[in-house]
């Protein structure tokens, strides 16, 4: 099994051989046959994704602390949070939907985030452990199923709902999700998966390297 | 480029799907596992057109009671009404908010739809082994796979009804079973779209056909 120099790829969807050419800054390299985008180069990506990180957990956290919204009539009054929706659910007998929304506006954007932080501060002296390279894995599949922004159109859906009833309140959990959404949107755009895994001790220990596959692979196109 | 592809497949090597690393499989039948995040290798996804077809008609079979069942109820001192996806909508629509109404009727009626015919497109054009607009089939892939998870929306709708509506007697909103078979209908596509592996599309395409496309 012999590693190839990890500038040579094949494109995840097509499986076309190219050559990830030395990209300019801001610049992404594409599948010449597909449009995939390959690799892209962000200078400054890790520090810049660790503020945006941080910033996120906390946003994150006060999403989850601070009432969504409230809704009075005749004098009664009630508010919800996030978890208040959920046990909702699952008091009244939608369980597993209950557990469901729980995965994706909660638990997922959690793990996103925190595995994300973790990869960004170990990868920081190079060679990052190998259970780095786990954390790279489990970052795609938790952010695959965060759905923060699909919880916000929810929220502001359901407001206009119940606004036709009765008087709804927006609470500071909307704000601080919408500023989630925005975090969470940037600090996946200026994350690197290519430099983490580069940075990350090979499981084999054999490293870069190596000749590339026999000559002539088409480069990938460059541009923005 | 001229003659067939070079693709990972036809000259020897594999990609690893987590990391992305290149490598040389360690058998034909046996790829081994990534050098470098020690993932298990594949030339393709396991099974993909099995899965994804399994799962596209599931998620349709679970389409017919989302929609039939209704999603939740509403009480009041006076009344007790029942809404399913679609009368939510038109709900939504007779009150007035006709935009909003719109992004769920694409997000909870569309989407899913088009995503089931979508994948079934793709998987019945990678069976009958079609070399065809393979640049446009792939973005279609992208695009399902990317929309996809909006159609939770209302799900979340529901929740935030639930917990918030809860004046009992005076106002109350409870869920339905609709909602479960809903989200699984919104689940199951996702996964759908994940098994199913783009690469398929291209390897039918050989010598000169892949000019054309290219």
């Amino acid at each position: 099994m012999a590693p190839l120099s990890t500038d040579v790829v094949a494109c995840p969807d097509c499986d076309l051989l190219q050559r990830i050419p030395e990209l300019p800054p801001g610049e992404a390299a594409c599948c010449p046959r597909c449009g995939r985008k390959l690799a892209t180069c962000k200078p400054g990506s890790l520090e810049r994704t660790t503020a945006l990180a941080v910033a996120a957990a906390i946003a994150f956290l006060i999403t989850n602390m601070e009432p969504l919204m409230g809704l009075s009539l005749s004098g009664r009054e009630a508010s919800t949070t996030i978890a208040g929706g959920v046990w909702q659910m699952w008091a009244q007998g939608e369980r597993i939907t209950a557990l469901f929304v729980a995965l994706f506006a909660v638990i997922a954007p959690a793990l996103q985030i925190g595995f994300l932080l973790a990869i960004l501060l170990s990868v920081r002296r190079p060679p990052a452990p190998r259970w780095v390279g786990r954390l790279l894995r489990w970052v795609v599949i938790a952010g695959s199923w965060s759905m923060v922004e699909v919880m916000l159109l929810g929220i502001l859906v359901s407001l206009v709902k119940i606004a036709a009833i009765a008087k709804v309140v927006p609470g500071v959990g909307i704000f601080a999700a919408g500023g989630l959404l925005l975090l969470l949107a940037a600090m996946s755009a200026s994350f690197d998966p290519r430099d983490a895994w580069s940075r990350i001790r090979w499981v084999k220990g054999e490293g870069p390297g190596r000749a590339l596959p026999s000559s002539g692979s088409d480069a990938a196109e460059s541009g923005r | 480029m001229t003659g067939a592809a070079r693709t990972g497949m036809r000259e020897g090597f594999v990609s690893c799907e987590a990391c992305g690393l290149l490598s040389r499989p360690v058998g034909a039948e046996e790829p081994g596992d990534c050098p470098r995040c020690g993932e298990e290798l594949e030339f393709r996804r396991r099974d993909a057109i099995q899965r994804t077809w399994a799962l596209v008609i599931t998620a349709a079979i679970c389409y017919l009671p989302a929609n039939i069942l209704p999603v939740m109820r509403t009480t009041t001192l006076t009344s007790e009404q029942t809404d399913t996806i679609i009368s939510g909508v038109v709900r939504l629509h007779a009150s007035g908010s006709w935009h909003l109404a719109l992004i769920l009727l694409i997000a909870s009626v569309m989407i899913p739809l088009a995503k089931l015919a979508a994948l079934a497109y793709l998987l019945i054009s990678v069976q009958r082994g079609s070399v065809r607009n393979n640049r446009e089939r792939t973005r279609l892939y992208r695009v399902m796979e990317g929309i996809g998870h909006w159609s939770m929306v209302d799900v979340f709708v529901a929740t935030f009804a639930v917990g918030l509506v809860r004046l009992r007697p005076l106002l109350s909103v409870a869920p339905e079973p609709g909602v479960l078979f809903f989200s699984a209908v919104v689940i199951l596509t996702i996964i759908a779209a994940q098994s199913f592996d783009p690469r398929l599309i291209w390897d039918s395409s050989r010598g000169k056909q892949v000019t054309n496309d290219g």
